[in-house]
C-alpha cells in the first residue's frame, strides 16, 4: 500500500526530526567531554573540575532534599484528598474541588511576589521550607485532581463491596485502593519529581544563601560568574540535567503517558 | 482537556463528614501557600509599594499602566509572538509529522518517541545554556551557515535587535514540537481504520484524507496541545532570564519576566502583582476559550 520511496522518505523525516531534537543536547555533551579552554582538564575530568568550582555538590544535595520532600509530602496529601473527593459525598465538595483545580492553572508568577514579602516578614525567606512548601501546594493541586480521577474510575464498586464487608475507611484506602492505584502513584511521583527538580522561579526568589540554591539555580549563577569558555559550563549543565534524564530513560512510558494525560499543570 | 472518568453525578455512599479530615492537611498547605498568596497578589496590585516603606492606595493605576505603558505593552506583545513559536508552529509541524508517522507504520517508533520527548524533561536552564552557546557568534548555528556558504547571515543571534525574540521563540518550537507530535500521534492511532478505508473508496488522496478524516478526529488532542503550549508561552520566565534577561533593549521582555524584574529589581511591587494577576486571568481565559472550541 505504501511505496518503497514513501517509506524511505518517512525514515528521512523521522531521522531529521530526531536529530533536530537531539542537536542541542549533543552540543552540550560534546562540549562537556572536550578539552577545557582555560584549565588543563579534559574528558571526565571536566565534571570533577566543574563540580569543584561550581559547588554542584551542594546544589545537588539541596535539589535532592527539596524534590524528595515535595514528592513525599504532596503524594501523601494528594492521596488523602483525592480519596475523599473520589469516593465520598459531602457538602461543598464541588466548590472545594474547583478551588484545587484553580491551582493547576495558576502560574508561579501570580503567587511569588506576595509570598516572598510575607515570608520575609515572618523571617522565613532563605530557608529550605520557603522553597519546598509553595511547590508542595502546587503539586497537591495537581495530585488531588490526578488521584481523584483514579479513585473515582476504579474504586466505586470496590468501595461499595468493602463497606458491606465492614472495612474501615482507613483500611479501604491503604489496603485496597492504594495498591491498585500504584501505576497512577508512580506516574504522579515522577512528574512531581521532574517539575520540582526543574523549577526555577521559586528558588530564585526565595533564597539568596548560596548553600540553599537548587541545581538549576546554581547553574544559572555559574553561567553568570564563569565566563572562561564553555566546557565547564557544559559539564555543569550535564550534571544538573542527568538525574531527571536517567529517571526519564528508565520510566519513559510513565513519563510520556503522564505528560499526555495530566500535564494540565504545565 | 480534563479527561473525566464517568460523567455520573456524585461519588457513591451516604454523606460522610470524615471527608473533611482527609482533605484538611492538603488543603491547609494549599490554602496557605497558594490561595492566600493569590488573594494577597490581588490586594497588592491595588497599591503603590516599594517593598519597604508603607504602601499607597493606587486604585486601578497599576492595571491602567499595563495598557498605557509602552514597555509593558511591548512585553505582552512579545508573549503573543512567543505563542506563534511555542504553539502555532509546533501544532502545524506536529500535525504533518504525526500524520506521516501514523500512515507509515514505521519501525523504531518507540525510539523516536523517546528522543523527541527528551527536551521536555531537561531543565529549562540547561536548555537555555545550550541554545545560548549555539546562538553565539562563534556557535554551531553560525558555523553551519558558513559551511553552507551563507556566512553573511552569521551574527550573534540573541544580541540582534530584530532577531532576538524569534531566536528565543525558536527554542520554544524546539522544546514543544516533540510533545505536540507525540500527543497528536496518540490521538491519531485511536482513529478507526475503517474511516480511512471509506475515504479511500471515495477516491480520497493523502491530502483529502488528512482534512476529511484525520484533522476532525484529533480535535480534542489539538485543543490539549494548544492549551499546554500557549500556557507555556505565557509563562516563559527561566528561558528569558537565562538567555537574554529581556534584552537587547527590552526586545525579549515578557510579562513573567516583568513580574520578576519589577518586584525584585525595580522595587515596584504593586505593578508586578498587577502583571501577575493579569497573566493568571489571561491563562484562565485562554484555557477556557480553547477548550470551548475543542469541545464543539
Amino acid at each position: 500500500m505504501i511505496s518503497r520511496s514513501e517509506k524511505v522518505a518517512n525514515y528521512v523525516v523521522l531521522l531529521a526530526f530526531a536529530a533536530f531534537a537531539l542537536a542541542p543536547i549533543l552540543t552540550v555533551l560534546q562540549a562537556a567531554l572536550g578539552r577545557a579552554d582555560a584549565g588543563e582538564s579534559s574528558g571526565f575530568g571536566n565534571f570533577a573540575e566543574a563540580w569543584k568550582i561550581g559547588h554542584f555538590g551542594t546544589y545537588l544535595r539541596m535539589s535532592l532534599a527539596v524534590s524528595v520532600s515535595v514528592v513525599l509530602l504532596s503524594v501523601l496529601l494528594s492521596i488523602l484528598a483525592g480519596f475523599a473527593f473520589g469516593t465520598m459525598r459531602f457538602r461543598g465538595s464541588g466548590v472545594l474541588f474547583y478551588l484545587f483545580l484553580l491551582g493547576i492553572m495558576m502560574p508561579s508568577e501570580a503567587i511569588v511576589v506576595p509570598l516572598y514579602f510575607d515570608l520575609r516578614t515572618l523571617g522565613l525567606t532563605n530557608t529550605f521550607w520557603a522553597v519546598a512548601l509553595p511547590q508542595v501546594a502546587q503539586s497537591v493541586a495537581f495530585g488531588t485532581f490526578w488521584m481523584r480521577t483514579y479513585f473515582r474510575a476504579g474504586g466505586r464498586d470496590l468501595v461499595e463491596a468493602a463497606r458491606l464487608d465492614g472495612a474501615s475507611t482507613r483500611r479501604m484506602l491503604w489496603q485496597i485502593l492504594v495498591p491498585l492505584a500504584r501505576p497512577a502513584i508512580v506516574t504522579m511521583t515522577v512528574l512531581v519529581f521532574m517539575w520540582t527538580w526543574n523549577e526555577f522561579l521559586i528558588p530564585l526568589v526565595m533564597v539568596t544563601d548560596e548553600n540553599l540554591r537548587t541545581a538549576p539555580l546554581g547553574l544559572a549563577f555559574f553561567q553568570g560568574q564563569y565566563s572562561q569558555g564553555f566546557t565547564l559550563l557544559a559539564a555543569g549543565a550535564v550534571i544538573v540535567a542527568t538525574p531527571v534524564v536517567i529517571l526519564y530513560l528508565f520510566l519513559q512510558r510513565h513519563f510520556i503517558a503522564g505528560m499526555l494525560d495530566g500535564a494540565v499543570r504545565e | 482537556m480534563v479527561r473525566s472518568p464517568k460523567p455520573t453525578g456524585s461519588p457513591p455512599g451516604e454523606p460522610r463528614r470524615i471527608a473533611y479530615l482527609y482533605i484538611l492537611p492538603g488543603f491547609a498547605v494549599y490554602a496557605a501557600f497558594l490561595l492566600y498568596p493569590l488573594l494577597r497578589s490581588v490586594q497588592l496590585s491595588f497599591y503603590d509599594w516599594d517593598g519597604l516603606t508603607l504602601g499607597k492606595w493606587a486604585g486601578f493605576a497599576n492595571y491602567q499602566e499595563i495598557i498605557s505603558d509602552v514597555g509593558l505593552r511591548a512585553a505582552f506583545g512579545h508573549a503573543l509572538v512567543l505563542m506563534l513559536f511555542f504553539a502555532a508552529i509546533p501544532v502545524c509541524v506536529g500535525l504533518v509529522l504525526a500524520s506521516v508517522l501514523n500512515r507509515a507504520k514505521v519501525r523504531g517508533l518507540t525510539f523516536f518517541r523517546t528522543v523527541v520527548f527528551l527536551p521536555q524533561v531537561v531543565a529549562m536552564v540547561v536548555v537555555a545554556v545550550a541554545w545560548r552557546r549555539m546562538y553565539a557568534p562563534d556557535g554551531s548555528i553560525n558555523d553551519l551557515l558558513r559551511a553552507l556558504g551563507l556566512g553573511s547571515l552569521a551574527r550573534g543571534w540573541l544580541g540582534d535587535y530584530a532577531l532576538a525574540l524569534p531566536a528565543v521563540g525558536f527554542i520554544g518550537t524546539w522544546f514543544e514540537t516533540g510533545l505536540v507530535t507525540v500527543l497528536l500521534l496518540a490521538g491519531m492511532s485511536r482513529i478507526s481504520g475503517s474511516l480511512y478505508e471509506a475515504a479511500r473508496l471515495d477516491g480520497a488522496g493523502p491530502v483529502r484524507e488528512f482534512f476529511a478524516v484525520t484533522l476532525p478526529s484529533v480535535r480534542g488532542e489539538i485543543a490539549v496541545a494548544l492549551t499546554l503550549t500557549v500556557i507555556a508561552a505565557l509563562r516563559t520566565f527561566d528561558l528569558v532570564y537565562v538567555t537574554t534577561s529581556g534584552g537587547p533593549g527590552n526586545q525579549t521582555s515578557v510579562p513573567s519576566y516583568e513580574v520578576y524584574h519589577r518586584a525584585f529589581e525595580l522595587g515596584r511591587v504593586g505593578s508586578a502583582a498587577a502583571i501577575g494577576v493579569t497573566l493568571t486571568v489571561l491563562i484562565l481565559l485562554v484555557s477556557l476559550l480553547i477548550n470551548r472550541i475543542g469541545d464543539r
